[in-house]
C-alpha cells in the first residue's frame, strides 16, 4: 500500500514536471494583458481570444491599440512549418524504410562502415556545420526556399530513420517475404503487402520521431531563411510589440504550435505503443 | 503433381559447406523424407528446390524442366515453414486466400471461395476462418499452414519441420492426418525432419543427410535395419544402437570389451562376404539382444520404463548394453541375467572405411 502511494506521488511529481509549462503557456495565451505579468501569478482569470485573433489578424484595429506593428506573419509561417516539416519526414520515413529494407534484407558491400557513416552525421552538434551549410545553400540558392530547408532536415533524420527501420525490420523474420515470394508474389509485391503493414508501428514511431525533430527545428530556420521560407519556430520568437515583448501572442503562438504534433502523436498512438515495446512482445 | 531431381547440387555458405554434391530425387506422388542432425543441409535443400536460393553447382529439375534461375513464383511449389509464417495482419481466410489472389493465379474471389471451402472442410478448420492468426493454437496454425498450401493445388510440397513446433500428442495426430493427406492427394511431399520417429513414420523413402552429404537413401524398413555407415545406424533408432568392437580370430567372432566370442558361421551376413577385415564393428539393435537366454551372463544396471516397454541398461564385461525388453519382463537392477544376441540381426561395418560390410 505505501508503495503504491509512494508510486502515485512519483508519478504525479513527474506529470506535473512536464504538463505544469504545457498548461502556463496555454493559459497565458488567454489571458488579459494585466494578468499575464500580475504577482502573484492568476490561476483564475477572465479569459480571451484577443491573442489569437491577433495571430491570425482577425482584429487589426483592436490590436494597434496594444501596440502591435503591422499585421502577424504567424498564419504563412506556420503553413511553412506544416510542408517543411511534413515533406521531410516523408521523405525521411520513405526513404529510411526502403532503405533499411535493403540493409535488413540483402548483403550490401561494406555493410558496416556504411552504416556507421550514416550514423556518423548525427555525430556533429548542427551549429558546427551552420556556417557551412550557410555558404553552401547561398552557392547553390536555396537560401530561402523550402526545398533547402526539407532537405536539411532530411539530412538529419534520414540516419535515425534508417537505423531505426533497420531494428524494426530485421524483427520481421525473412520467411515472410519468402513465403510470399513462393506463394506467386514479386519481391516488391511481397514488401508491400506482407513486410509494410508489419512495420506499421515501427513506421508510426519513426515518423513521429521525425516529425517532432523537424516541427522544432530553430538553429537552421534562423540561419537559412529570411522571409518566403521561414518556418514557425523562429517566427514566433521573434514576435515583438512595440511595447516590449508580446507575451500574450507568443503564447498563443507556441499553443497553435503544439496541436500538429500533438493530433498526428495521437491519431498513430495505437501503432506507437506497439512501436515502442517492439521486440520485447513475443513473436 | 511432379517428381524433382536434385544432381550433383554444390551449396556454400561463405566458407561454411552447406551441400557438397547431393543427388536426390523424389518421385511423382512420393512422401520423401530428408533426415538429418542439425547443419546437415536439409533447410537449404529445400530452399534450393523453392528457388529461395540458387544452387552454387549442380541441376535442379522438376518435372524434368530445369528450375536453376527460375523465381519462386514460377515454380509451383508450397512451402510449409517450420514457423507457419501466417500473415499476422489478415484472417485465416484472407491468409488462404494470398496465394491465389497474387498476380501470377490471378483467381476469382467466387473461386477462391469455393476452393477456400474445400480445403478448410479438409483440415477442418472451417470455424477459424474470421480468426486472425494470433487468436490460433500451434496445431491450427500448422493446419492453416498446410491450407494455405494446399488451395492451390501445388506441383510440389516442401515441408521444413512442419510438425516440430508442436507437442507430442498434437505431433503424433498431425503426423497420422499427414500422410493420409499426402495419400489422398497424391501429392509429392518433401518433408525436412530432424526427427528419426517421424521419419520412419512418415516416409516412403528416407533419405539420410550429414554435413553436406547423402548417407543413404532407401525405405525407413531398410534404412533401420541395413545401415549403410555407422552415422546412419547410430543415427536412427532410440535407444542408440549398441556398437561393439570384434576382432577376426580363427573362424571365431571374438568381442573383447563383453569377454565373448561367436563363430563366424552363426552370423548369417558375415557369411556371404568373402573377405571380412580382421577388425569389425557388430551393430546390434537393442531389441536384438535377448535376456533370459544363451550363456553368456551381465548384470543390470539400470531401468528405464518407457510404457509401452523397458530399456534395461546391462552391464556385460567392460560395457554397457542398452537393451529393449518387454514391460512384463521380470528384471530388478542389481540382478545377474543371461543374454543372447539374435545372430541373423547382426550388422558388421567396417571400421576404416565406416561402411557396413557386405
Amino acid at each position: 500500500m505505501a508503495r503504491k502511494i509512494i508510486k502515485g506521488v512519483l508519478i504525479g511529481l513527474a506529470l506535473f514536471f512536464f504538463l505544469f509549462p504545457i498548461y502556463w503557456i496555454v493559459a497565458t495565451s488567454f489571458k488579459q494583458w494585466p494578468d499575464i505579468f500580475a504577482i502573484p501569478p492568476k490561476f483564475i482569470f477572465t479569459s480571451t481570444a484577443l491573442h489569437y485573433k491577433a495571430l491570425f489578424n482577425l482584429n487589426l484595429e483592436e490590436m494597434a491599440k496594444f501596440g502591435q506593428a503591422g499585421k502577424s506573419l504567424f498564419p504563412p509561417r506556420f503553413i511553412n512549418s506544416i510542408i517543411i516539416a511534413g515533406l521531410s519526414t516523408l521523405l525521411s520515413v520513405v526513404l529510411g524504410t526502403f532503405s533499411a529494407y535493403a540493409f535488413s534484407r540483402f548483403k550490401v558491400k561494406g555493410e558496416g562502415d556504411l552504416l556507421f557513416f550514416i550514423l556518423s552525421t548525427r555525430m556533429l552538434p548542427p551549429i558546427v556545420v551552420g556556417i557551412p551549410f550557410f555558404v553552401l545553400y547561398r552557392a547553390l540558392h536555396l537560401i530561402d526556399t523550402h526545398v533547402g530547408l526539407i532537405l536539411i532536415y532530411m539530412t538529419f533524420n534520414l540516419p535515425f530513420a534508417v537505423w531505426l527501420m533497420k531494428g524494426f525490420i530485421d524483427e520481421i523474420p525473412k520467411e515472410f517475404e519468402e513465403a510470399a515470394m513462393v506463394d506467386g508474389y514479386t519481391r516488391w509485391e511481397a514488401f508491400l503487402k506482407v513486410i509494410l503493414p508489419q512495420a506499421l508501428s515501427g513506421i508510426a514511431a519513426t515518423a513521429v520521431f521525425c516529425l517532432i525533430t523537424a516541427w522544432n527545428e530553430f538553429f537552421f530556420a534562423l540561419i537559412l531563411t529570411s522571409e518566403r521560407a521561414r518556418t514557425a519556430p523562429p517566427s514566433i520568437a521573434a514576435v515583438q510589440g512595440t511595447s516590449g515583448i508580446n507575451w500574450g501572442q507568443i503564447a498563443a503562438g507556441v499553443t497553435v504550435f503544439l496541436v500538429p504534433v500533438v493530433v498526428f502523436t495521437f491519431l498513430v498512438r495505437k501503432y506507437l505503443a506497439r512501436g515502442l515495446t517492439f521486440g520485447v512482445i513475443k513473436r | 503433381m511432379a517428381e524433382v531431381l536434385l544432381e550433383n547440387v554444390v551449396k556454400n555458405f561463405g566458407k561454411i559447406k552447406a551441400l557438397r554434391g547431393i543427388h536426390i530425387e523424389v518421385k511423382d506422388g512420393e512422401f520423401l523424407v530428408l533426415l538429418g542432425p542439425t547443419g546437415a543441409g536439409k533447410t537449404t535443400t529445400l530452399r534450393i528446390v523453392s528457388g529461395l536460393e540458387e544452387p552454387d553447382e549442380g541441376n535442379v529439375y522438376i518435372d524434368g524442366v530445369l528450375m536453376n534461375g527460375v523465381a519462386p513464383r514460377d515454380r509451383n511449389c508450397a512451402f510449409v515453414f517450420q514457423n507457419y509464417i501466417l500473415y499476422p495482419h489478415m484472417t485465416v481466410y484472407d491468409n488462404l486466400a494470398f496465394p491465389l489472389r497474387s498476380r501470377m493465379w490471378r483467381v476469382e474471389e467466387g473461386e477462391i471461395r469455393k476452393r477456400i471451402e474445400r480445403v478448410s472442410s479438409i483440415l477442418k478448420i472451417q470455424h477459424l476462418l474470421k480468426r486472425r492468426p494470433d487468436r490460433l493454437s500451434g496445431g491450427e496454425q500448422q493446419r492453416v499452414a498446410l491450407g494455405r498450401a494446399m488451395v492451390r493445388n501445388p506441383r510440389v510440397f516442401l515441408m521444413d519441420e512442419p510438425l516440430s513446433n508442436l507437442d507430442a500428442k498434437l505431433r503424433e495426430e498431425m503426423r497420422v492426418e499427414l500422410k493420409s493427406l499426402q495419400k489422398n492427394l497424391h501429392a509429392t511431399f518433401f518433408f525436412v525432419t530432424h526427427d528419426h520417429v517421424e521419419a520412419m513414420t512418415l516416409g516412403d523413402r528416407v533419405v539420410v543427410l550429414n554435413q553436406g552429404l547423402v548417407m543413404q537413401v532407401g525405405s525407413p524398413e531398410e534404412v533401420y535395419a541395413r545401415p549403410h555407415n555407422l552415422f546412419v545406424a547410430r543415427f536412427i533408432g532410440a535407444p542408440e544402437i549398441n556398437l561393439l568392437e570384434g576382432e577376426m580370430d580363427a573362424g571365431f567372432v571374438r568381442c573383447r570389451s563383453l569377454r565373448v566370442s561367436w563363430k563366424i558361421e552363426d552370423f548369417p551376413f558375415l557369411r556371404g562376404i568373402s573377405k571380412i577385415p580382421e577388425k569389425v564393428f557388430l551393430g546390434v539393435r537393442p531389441e536384438d539382444i535377448l535376456l533370459g537366454v544363451g550363456s553368456e551372463r551381465g548384470e543390470v544396471y539400470l531401468i528405464e520404463d518407457l510404457g509401452v516397454d523397458k530399456v534395461v541398461r546391462l552391464r556385460a564385461g567392460e560395457v554397457l548394453l542398452r537393451v529393449r525388453i518387454s514391460q512384463e519382463a521380470p528384471v530388478r537392477v542389481g540382478e545377474s541375467v543371461s543374454y543372447d544376441l539374435r545372430r541373423e540381426k547382426v550388422i558388421f561395418f567396417d571400421p576404416m572405411t565406416e561402411r557396413i560390410l557386405t
